[in-house]
C-alpha cells in the first residue's frame, strides 16, 4: 500500500517500498554480525513543483534516502521511479541523463567543492560534460547567467572556493545543481552548516527558484521549523521507516504519532515566555511493531500504527 | 551589591597567522554574578567562543585556533577576585576544572578514548587532590546525578560504547566534578539531536539549582538562550551589540542585529503552504558577516543594516544602558530601533515591506 498523492498531476518521483541494508559489526573480532536496516519499507512520491521535508535524526535514514534517489547506493529492496520510468537498477548511459534531470545540493558548502578549480569552472562543469555548451563565450555566459540568478557576482566567476563565505559557497553549489536545469534537487542538509542570518537567505533563494522554474525538491533537514516553512509535505523518519506522513499543516499541527508528537514538542522556542509554558511531550520507546503499516488518518495523512 | 563572580574589562583578542591578523573580540566588558546564566549568541567569527575561551587560557592550546597561529590577549578578567589574563598556565590549569570547569560541544574528541568513562571522572578529581578511593566513589555518584543509567556497569565502559547524548552526558560530570562555581558550556547540545538536546538542557537546569554554579551557554540557537538563560549576549564581529534579561532583550529588542535575527527565524504558527500561491519568504538578513582580519571601524554590523546612519560606518557605538529600558539592558547602537521601525511601519503599512532588512 502506497500513501497516494494529494493532487492529479503524475508524480515527479515515485518511491516504492524502499529497502537498504547495512551489515553492522561491533568490531574486527566480533563474532555477532547483524543486519542493520538503514531505511525500511519507505514509499512516498514528490509531485512538480512540491517541496517534500524529509525530517528525523542522525541514524534515521533520511541521508540514505537521498543518496538511493540519486542513484549514489544501491536499494536492495522496492522502487524508485522518476517520471514514470524506473531508475532502481539503471546504470551507464542511462544513469548520466538521469543526473541531468536529478541533482544534489550537499550539507558542507566546504567540503563539497573541489578547492584548486574556479568557482566559473566548478558551476559550468556539467554543461560541459553533457555538451549543452560546447563554446568557450556561451558556457562564461550560461554561467554569468547562474551566478545572477542565485545571487552571486558573476564578475567573481575567475575566483577560487577559498575567497568565499559559507552562504556564497552554498549558492554556488546551488548554481552547480541549477546548471543543467533538473526537475528534481535533493537538498541534503542544505543550511545545517551555515550561519543563522545565512540559512534565511537560502531558504528564500530555494523557495524563490522553485517558483520560477517550477522545480521539486526532496528537502532533507533535522531542523523542523525550516522543514515547516519550507515545505508542502513532509515524511517523518524513524530508525529506517516513516512514522508519519502527510501534509505539512497535518503533520506539526495534528501529529498522531508519539515520536513525532515528542519531537515538535522538544523544539525550544525562541521566545521566553512561550518557552516557560511549552510542554514536553515523552515520546515512546522507539519500538516499532514489524508488522507496523501506515494508515491513513486523515486526507493524505498517514501514520505508522 | 556584592561583587560579581566574573568582572570582564576590555578583553581583546587577536590570532596572527600567516594570511595576517585575525581581529577576532574587540573590546568586550561585563560581570556575571554568582548564580547566573549567562547566554553568549553570535555566528561564526562573532567572538563568542574566543572572548570566553580566552580567560581560562584555552586559546592557545590549539582547539580553536589552527596550530602555530599565535593568540594575543588584552584587557582583565578578574574571576572570584583574580585576575585570568596573564596568570602563569601552572595556576590558570589548576583553576581549570576546580572552580571553572567545561563542556564541550564533541564529546568524542573531548574525551579520552583509551581511558574508561569512569577513569576520567575519577582522574577529573584526583588531579585536585583527592585520593583515588574517594574519587572513584565519588565518579560514580556523578554518573548517577548526570543520569547514566547502572554506573558501576557504565563507569568501566570506554566513551564509543556510549551514545551520543551519553558521551554528553559524561562530560558533563567532568565538568561538574570539583563543583566548580562556574560552568562554560560551549555548544553543548549543537551536536545532538532534539530530543536528546532537551534531555541535556534539562539536566544543565537541574545541576545549575543544586550546585549553585554560574553558567555561561555559548551557542547560536535563540530557541535555546529562551530556555535556559537569564542574560543574554548577542555578539557579532568580535563586540557586544546588545546584552540584558533574556525577556527585555527578545521583548524589546534594541539591535538591528538582535531583531534580524529574531526575525528570520521561520514562525511556527505560520499557515501552512499550498502548491498554488506564493510562499511567504522569511525576513532575510541581507550580505555576509563580516571579514575579521580587517581593522573594525564603526558599528560592525553598519554594513548591513538597512537602518545604519553615516555615524554607524565610521564611529563606533559604546555600549550602553537603553535609556526606558529594563534595568541592565545595554545596546551598542547610534539609531534608536524602536524608532525606525515606528518609522517605517507607517511608512510602508505592508509588513511585507520589513521581508527584505536591506536596501
Amino acid at each position: 500500500m502506497i500513501p497516494s498523492v494529494q493532487g492529479n498531476a503524475p508524480d515527479l518521483l515515485r518511491v516504492e517500498g524502499l529497502v537498504r541494508h547495512y551489515r553492522g559489526d561491533a568490531g574486527i573480532f566480533s563474532r555477532h554480525r547483524h543486519v542493520v536496516p538503514a531505511v525500511d519499507d519507505v514509499s512516498f512520491t514528490i509531485g512538480r513543483g512540491e517541496t517534500l521535508g524529509l525530517v528525523g535524526e542522525s541514524g534515521s535514514g533520511k541521508s540514505t534516502v537521498g543518496r538511493l534517489i540519486m542513484r549514489l547506493d544501491d536499494a536492495d529492496a522496492g522502487r524508485i521511479v522518476f517520471d514514470g520510468r524506473d531508475i532502481t537498477d539503471l546504470r551507464g548511459q542511462g544513469l548520466i541523463d538521469l543526473r541531468r534531470r536529478l541533482q544534489v545540493v550537499f550539507q558542507d558548502p566546504y567540503a563539497s567543492l573541489n578547492p584548486r578549480r574556479r568557482v566559473g569552472d566548478i558551476v559550468g562543469a556539467g554543461l560541459r560534460a553533457h555538451g549543452v555548451e560546447t563554446s568557450q563565450s556561451g558556457l562564461r555566459d550560461r554561467v554569468a547567467g547562474l551566478f545572477r540568478r542565485v545571487g552571486l557576482d558573476p564578475g567573481q566567476l575567475d575566483r577560487y572556493p577559498h575567497e568565499f563565505s559559507g552562504g556564497q559557497r552554498q549558492r554556488i553549489g546551488i548554481a552547480r545543481a541549477l546548471s543543467l536545469e533538473p526537475e528534481l534537487i535533493v537538498a541534503d542538509e542544505p543550511i545545517t552548516a551555515l550561519d543563522v542570518s545565512i540559512q534565511a537567505q537560502i531558504i528564500n533563494l530555494l523557495l524563490d527558484l522553485q517558483d520560477e522554474t517550477g522545480l521539486s525538491y526532496l528537502f532533507i533537514a533535522h531542523d523542523l521549523g525550516m522543514v515547516r516553512h519550507i515545505s508542502h509535505r513532509v515524511a517523518v523518519m524513524r530508525r529506517g521507516r516513516i512514522v508519519e506522513y502527510g501534509p505539512v499543516g497535518a503533520v506539526f499541527d495534528d501529529a498522531r504519532h508519539p515520536y513525532t508528537r515528542a519531537l515538535i514538542s522538544a523544539i525550544p522556542i525562541p521566545d521566553p515566555d512561550r518557552e516557560a509554558s511549552r510542554r514536553q511531550i515523552a515520546g515512546d520507546d522507539g519500538e516499532v511493531a514489524s508488522d507496523a503499516k501506515l494508515r491513513e488518518v486523515g486526507r493524505g495523512h498517514w501514520v505508522l500504527a | 551589591m556584592t561583587t560579581p563572580l566574573l568582572d570582564v574589562s576590555d578583553l581583546t583578542v587577536r590570532f596572527s597567522q600567516d594570511r595576517g591578523k585575525v581581529y577576532a573580540v574587540n573590546g568586550v566588558s561585563y560581570s556575571l554574578a554568582r548564580g547566573e546564566t549567562l547566554a553568549v549568541v553570535g555566528e561564526s567569527g562573532s567572538g563568542k567562543s574566543a572572548h570566553v575561551l580566552a580567560m581560562p587560557g584555552l586559546l592557545g592550546t590549539g582547539r580553536y585556533t589552527g596550530a602555530g597561529a599565535a593568540v594575543e590577549v588584552g584587557g582583565s578578567a578578574v574571576f572570584a577576585g583574580k585576575e585570568l589574563i596573564g596568570m602563569p598556565e601552572a595556576e590558570l590549569r589548576r583553576l581549570r576544572g576546580s572552580r571553572i570547569g567545561f563542556v564541550f560541544q564533541d564529546p568524542m574528541s573531548s574525551l579520552n578514548p583509551v581511558l574508561t568513562v569512569g577513569e576520567q571522572i575519577a582522574e577529573a578529581i584526583t588531579s585536585h587532590g583527592v585520593s583515588p578511593r574517594t574519587a572513584e566513589a565519588r565518579a560514580l555518584d556523578l554518573l548517577d546525578i548526570v543520569g547514566i543509567p547502572e554506573p558501576r556497569r557504565r563507569a568501566r565502559h570506554f566513551p564509543h560504547q556510549f551514545s551520543g547524548g551519553m558521551r554528553q552526558r559524561a562530560m558533563i560530570a567532568i565538568g561538574i566534578a570539583c563543583e566548580p562555581a562556574l560552568l562554560i558550556a560551549d555548544e553543548p547540545t549543537t551536536a545532538l539531536d532534539v530530543l536528546v538536546q532537551a534531555q541535556i538542557i534539562d539536566l544543565m537546569k537541574d545541576l545549575r539549582r543544586q550546585l549553585g554554579m554560574a553558567m555561561i551557554w555559548i551557542t547560536h540557537d535563540m530557541g535555546v538562550v529562551a530556555s535556559i538563560a537569564d542574560t543574554v549576549q548577542v555578539m557579532y564581529g568580535g563586540r557586544i551589540m546588545e546584552r540584558g534579561p533574556v525577556r527585555a532583550v527578545f521583548h524589546d529588542t534594541r539591535s538591528a542585529y538582535t531583531w534580524g535575527l529574531l526575525n528570520s527565524l521561520p514562525d511556527a504558527e505560520m499557515h501552512a503552504p499550498s502548491l498554488a500561491g506564493r510562499r511567504p519568504r522569511l525576513r532575510q538578513i541581507p550580505g555576509q558577516p563580516p571579514d575579521m582580519t580587517q581593522v573594525p571601524v564603526g558599528d560592525p554590523f553598519a554594513p548591513r543594516n538597512r537602518f545604519a546612519t553615516h555615524r554607524c560606518l565610521s564611529e563606533t557605538p559604546p555600549l550602553q544602558q537603553v535609556a526606558d529600558g529594563a534595568p541592565g539592558h545595554l545596546v551598542a547602537a547610534w539609531y534608536d530601533l524602536p524608532q525606525v521601525l515606528r518609522a517605517v511601519a507607517h511608512r510602508d503599512a505592508s509588513p511585507q515591506a520589513l521581508t527584505e532588512m536591506g536596501t
